[in-house]
């Protein structure tokens, strides 16, 4: 982590603040109410629809991604899994020969698949099958034909979110590096913005135009809509995280010669601006510049979010740990919603990545890492919060002991990173609130 | 291994953790990774229940592996039985704890849990599923709790006319319906009022709502009812072993079900049969006339539904019962039944030897779309994902069975099983084919020009207009681009146009058949004369 830390020279810090005037983080242990790894597998499969993920797992894994995603809209989704048997378990030999069977059968049936992701579950990986071995066989039977890669999504490693960062590691070695001259030579280097992170296509597209307009003409992304493009990376690469659940990624992309940008996440106006603002000062863009490309947007989205922030002022905000992107929303919902953070907690706090985040928590706020749910849920009764952030599990509960709850999951899957989306971030909060309101059975 | 897709069943853990939501008082203490606590969301969610599952996963990391993953067990199983104060315990493990081999039952056997009854399951996660899962939890909870009331050996059976010496009325129990089972909670309504209606009162209904103080009252009743066999199958066959309770297997969705059912509890109970469960002179009992479905169906509008081809794949239970009522009591052609329930193949196979077909047996819902295609129906019954596969064929369905989605567990009064089930049934069944007077006057105005292909009016969320086309292509697509390397077949325009006046719904066979029918004659053109060939050659 101290080359992550050491590799943003360039990268100013926005805003000040101070991470100091937080009280000591809660560390719990116990039951975790999150889900693992493999559910990202349900965004990053549509992120790129070329790329296949195959779960090697057991009837549980299946059974939770499905559950997941709901996929039952689809046909034949680009994601499954290759259900272990009692056989498999026996001997592994047989379990490679087994996968290969299967693959062979996959990539029959499904030739459009340019890229195949094994990925490791708990059993696979308790049983120690070696999928990192079994991709680099499976590459060499069907070369010229697939890419297989691997990445481990299992729930004793990852949590919810972790799996995309498990699934762009996986893509790093296969980046070409950039530049022709290699990275002794700055004449030679590219001068790149990377953003990394799943976006929505929508919002992905209107914030490179915004790049283009700050006057950052290279935007690339990771992972890309086609598993088959992937960007270049090197010395000239600034790499800025989209999303906070990718830490492995950024260390990763940082060995690979990329300056990770320091800055706040997308999420709210205030964060937004302070992230684009960051990769512009990374290229050395005038302020002045900045301001006048995003100070209309930031206007005219204050102006939009404000019906919602005089909703959601002075609530009482509890965000349960679940998808990583907490931190980041409760900064927002304070700062720009004027919410009041009873608890924010996240499955695991990885202080250089949040460092900008949490510089900008109000002083006081309680931040929990971890879990022990009951415990938690003690806490939680006892706060009587006005608004609740948790997982699909606990949602219905709460909200039948009376309180507002908010689902984390669609948080992943909606559009709400950037400037102009500010309004429809706080949206899906106040929604909570302005439903309940609207009820009545008198 | 083996490649799936979707899944109709979770794993067997989900199957107890049914068995531990259904009831009051029980805990369920689980040795699994945090992901597996998605599960939750199957309850309070799908079921969009008012409180968690009762369930304590014990969470454990790659961390804790090289450390005393069983003294996690411990610790959660103390802390559970502490918080929740349960009245019975269920101890198990999911897929990834039966491989680190902590045998969670046997630890919590060794520690003071203060004389709470506790069941250790084992549930094998790589071979077995989640109604297994689910019928094994549940007898080994009966059997576990019953153990100390179990009568000496050599006891004579009870009588199931007792209740008759005792100076009361007979009394059953309603074994199977659970959280997450297909409308539960209104057949045990409508069962319920139906037996009182008889007389006979109804003791325990479990798991559904049930303590463990309940189960341990089941010997107390006259008999058991086995209402969902998938669920409560080894239950009632242990309680008719052990203690010589009777079980009535007849489960009653249908008419001709219910009316059977009622027959059967009847002389098992030795009841006198009142005179409305008795065949009338045209065979027909008076009882039947409590529900709709039988006036209905014979009623002239229903005409239009002889010999609807009606495909059926579900759990054993429902999809047999379909098949039931669909022959007999609506007059519907049944071109295909099949079950994702391998434990109760054997009956599916038997059913369906009954209508001359061959059961589809599998739990791969891509060889159940293609066998649906196969049919060519005009109507299919299955599960939320055969609702999925006949929107892709444009094909109206409804839902007869889990697994569930959210709308499977309607606000209103919808049971599947007694006179009320019926009506429940006919309507949702015939509700998604266009009405008799409707479909007439399409048959009339057909050629006027306001008239689309592919109108069918009640099809509201379903077939766009492409819809019918789509039957097509999904098969002939397939078919002629398999043939194509063979022969230069080819359609001749007047050949197109008979084939366009030939229904939809079979118009897919049809060109099939007559493409093989003019390879076999080594045509190379098909036109309107080949078409009627092949129409007599394949109508012999």
């Amino acid at each position: 982590m101290a080359t992550l830390a050491s590799a943003a020279p360039s990268a100013p810090v926005p805003l000040s603040g101070s991470a100091a005037d937080l009280p000591p983080t809660l560390r719990e242990n116990g039951q975790r109410e999150v889900f693992c790894g493999l559910t990202s597998i349900v965004w990053l499969h549509r992120r790129m629809p070329d790329a296949f993920f195959l779960v090697v797992g057991s009837r549980t894994c299946a059974h939770l991604v499905q559950s997941a995603a709901g996929v039952m809209i689809f046909a034949e989704p680009r994601f499954g899994t290759a259900i272990l048997g009692e056989r498999d378990l026996a001997g592994l030999a047989d379990a490679n020969e087994e996968l290969d069977r299967l693959v062979a059968q996959l990539l029959e049936r499904r030739p459009e698949i340019r890229t195949l992701f094994l990925v490791g579950s708990c059993p696979s990986e308790v049983i120690k099958l070696d999928l990192a071995k079994a991709a680099e066989r499976l590459n060499r039977q069907h070369l010229g034909r697939v890419t297989v890669l691997n990445y481990s999504g299992s729930g004793i490693e990852t949590t919810f979110t972790q799996g995309e960062d498990g699934a762009l590691q996986a893509l790093i070695p296969l980046m070409p590096a950039s530049g022709a001259g290699g990275a002794s030579d700055p004449e030679q280097r590219l001068d790149q913005l990377l953003i990394v992170g799943t976006l929505a296509d929508a919002v992905e597209e209107r914030l490179i135009s915004l790049f283009h307009r700050l006057g950052i003409e290279r935007v690339a992304s990771l992972p890309p809509r086609r598993s088959t493009e992937l960007p270049s990376v090197g010395p000239g690469t600034r790499l800025l995280l989209a999303q906070p659940f990718l830490s492995g990624t950024a260390r990763a992309l940082v060995d690979r010669g990329a300056q990770l940008i320091q800055a706040p996440f997308p999420f709210g106006v205030e964060g937004s601006r302070a992230w684009m603002a960051a990769a512009a000062a990374a290229f050395g863009i005038d302020p002045q510049r900045v301001a006048e490309v995003l100070d209309p947007l930031v206007e005219r989205s204050r102006r939009a979010l404000e019906p919602h922030r005089q909703l959601l002022a002075g609530r009482r905000l509890f965000l349960l740990p679940d998808s990583q992107l907490e931190i980041p929303l409760a900064r927002f919902l304070a700062r720009e919603c004027g919410m009041k953070l009873v608890e924010v907690g996240t499955p695991y706090l990885d202080r250089q990545l949040m460092a900008a985040e949490l510089d900008l928590l109000p002083p006081g706020t309680q931040i929990s890492e971890g879990q022990h749910v009951e415990r938690q849920l003690e806490r939680l009764r006892a706060a009587r919060p006005d608004l609740v952030l948790c997982g699909l599990g606990l949602a219905n509960p709460l909200e039948a002991e009376g309180m507002a709850t908010k689902w984390s999951i669609e948080l992943v899957f909606s559009p709400i990173h950037g400037i102009d989306q500010a309004a429809d971030l706080a949206e899906l909060f106040a929604r909570s609130l302005r439903r309940r309101a609207a009820l009545s059975f008198a | 291994m083996e490649l799936t897709l979707w899944t109709y069943e979770g794993p067997p853990h989900v199957g107890a953790m049914r068995i531990a939501a259904s009831m009051e008082g029980v805990h369920y203490v689980l040795h699994a990774p945090q992901g597996d606590t998605y599960a939750d969301l199957l309850f309070t969610m799908i079921e969009r229940r008012d409180r968690r599952p009762p369930v304590t996963y014990t969470t454990f990391q790659a961390r804790d592996l090289g450390g005393d993953t069983a003294e996690l067990v411990k610790r959660s199983i103390a802390e559970a039985v502490e918080r929740f104060k349960p009245e019975a315990l269920l101890v198990g493990e999911s897929c990834t704890a039966e491989l680190i081999q902590d045998q969670p039952g046997a630890l919590a056997a060794g520690m003071d849990l203060g004389g709470i009854p506790m069941v250790s399951l084992e549930l094998p996660a790589y071979s077995k599923k989640e109604n297994w899962g689910a019928a094994e939890t549940f007898y080994q909870l009966v059997r576990g709790l019953l153990k100390p009331l179990l009568p000496p050996p050599g006891s004579p059976k009870p009588d199931p006319a007792r209740w008759r010496a005792e100076g009361r009325r007979p009394r059953v129990n309603l074994l199977g319906p659970s959280l997450l089972g297909f409308r539960c909670r209104d057949d045990v309504r409508e069962l319920s009022t139906l037996l009182g209606g008889y007389s006979i009162d109804v003791a325990v209904v479990a798991p559904l709502g049930a303590r463990p103080a309940d189960l341990m009252r089941i010997p107390d009743a006259d008999a058991n009812v086995n209402l969902y066999p998938e669920l409560a199958g080894p239950a009632c066959s242990w309680l008719e072993r052990q203690f010589g309770m009777a079980s009535v297997g007849t489960v009653p969705i249908g008419i001709g079900a219910t009316v059977a059912f009622l027959r059967e509890l009847h002389s098992l109970l030795q009841l006198e049969l009142p005179a409305e469960l008795q065949p009338g002179a045209d065979g027909v009992c008076e009882a039947e006339r409590r529900s709709r479905l039988p006036w209905y169906s014979r009623s002239v509008d229903s005409t239009y539904l002889t010999g609807k081809r009606v495909f059926i794949f579900g759990d054993a239970t429902h999809a047999i019962a379909a098949a039931r009522i669909a022959s007999r009591e609506l007059g519907f052609a049944v071109v295909g039944l099949g079950s994702y329930s391998r434990e109760q193949a054997r009956e599916v196979r038997a059913a369906a030897a009954e209508l001359g077909l061959e059961a589809l047996i599998t739990d791969d819902y891509l060889a159940v779309e293609a066998a649906m295609a196969a049919a060519a129906p005009e109507l299919v019954l299955g599960t939320q994902m055969e609702r999925h596969s006949a929107k892709r064929l444009g094909l109206p369905c409804a839902v007869i069975s889990a697994p569930l989605h959210v709308q499977d567990v309607p606000a209103r009064f919808s049971p599947q099983m007694g006179f009320e089930g019926a009506n429940v049934i006919f309507d949702s069944w015939v509700h998604p084919l266009m009405m008799g007077l409707e479909e007439h006057l399409i048959g009339m105005f057909r050629h006027d020009f306001e008239f689309v292909e592919g109108h069918r009016s009640h099809l509201g969320e379903g077939a766009p207009p492409q819809a019918m086309p789509t039957v097509d292509d999904s098969i002939t697509t397939t078919e002629t681009s398999a043939a194509a390397p063979g022969g230069e077949l080819r359609w001749s325009a007047d050949g197109e146009a008979e084939l366009a006046r030939i229904p939809f719904f079979v118009r897919g066979k049809v060109r099939r058949n007559t493409e093989a029918f003019a390879k076999e004659r080594g045509l190379a053109v098909i036109d309107g004369e080949a078409l009627y060939e092949a129409k007599a050659h394949f109508s012999r």
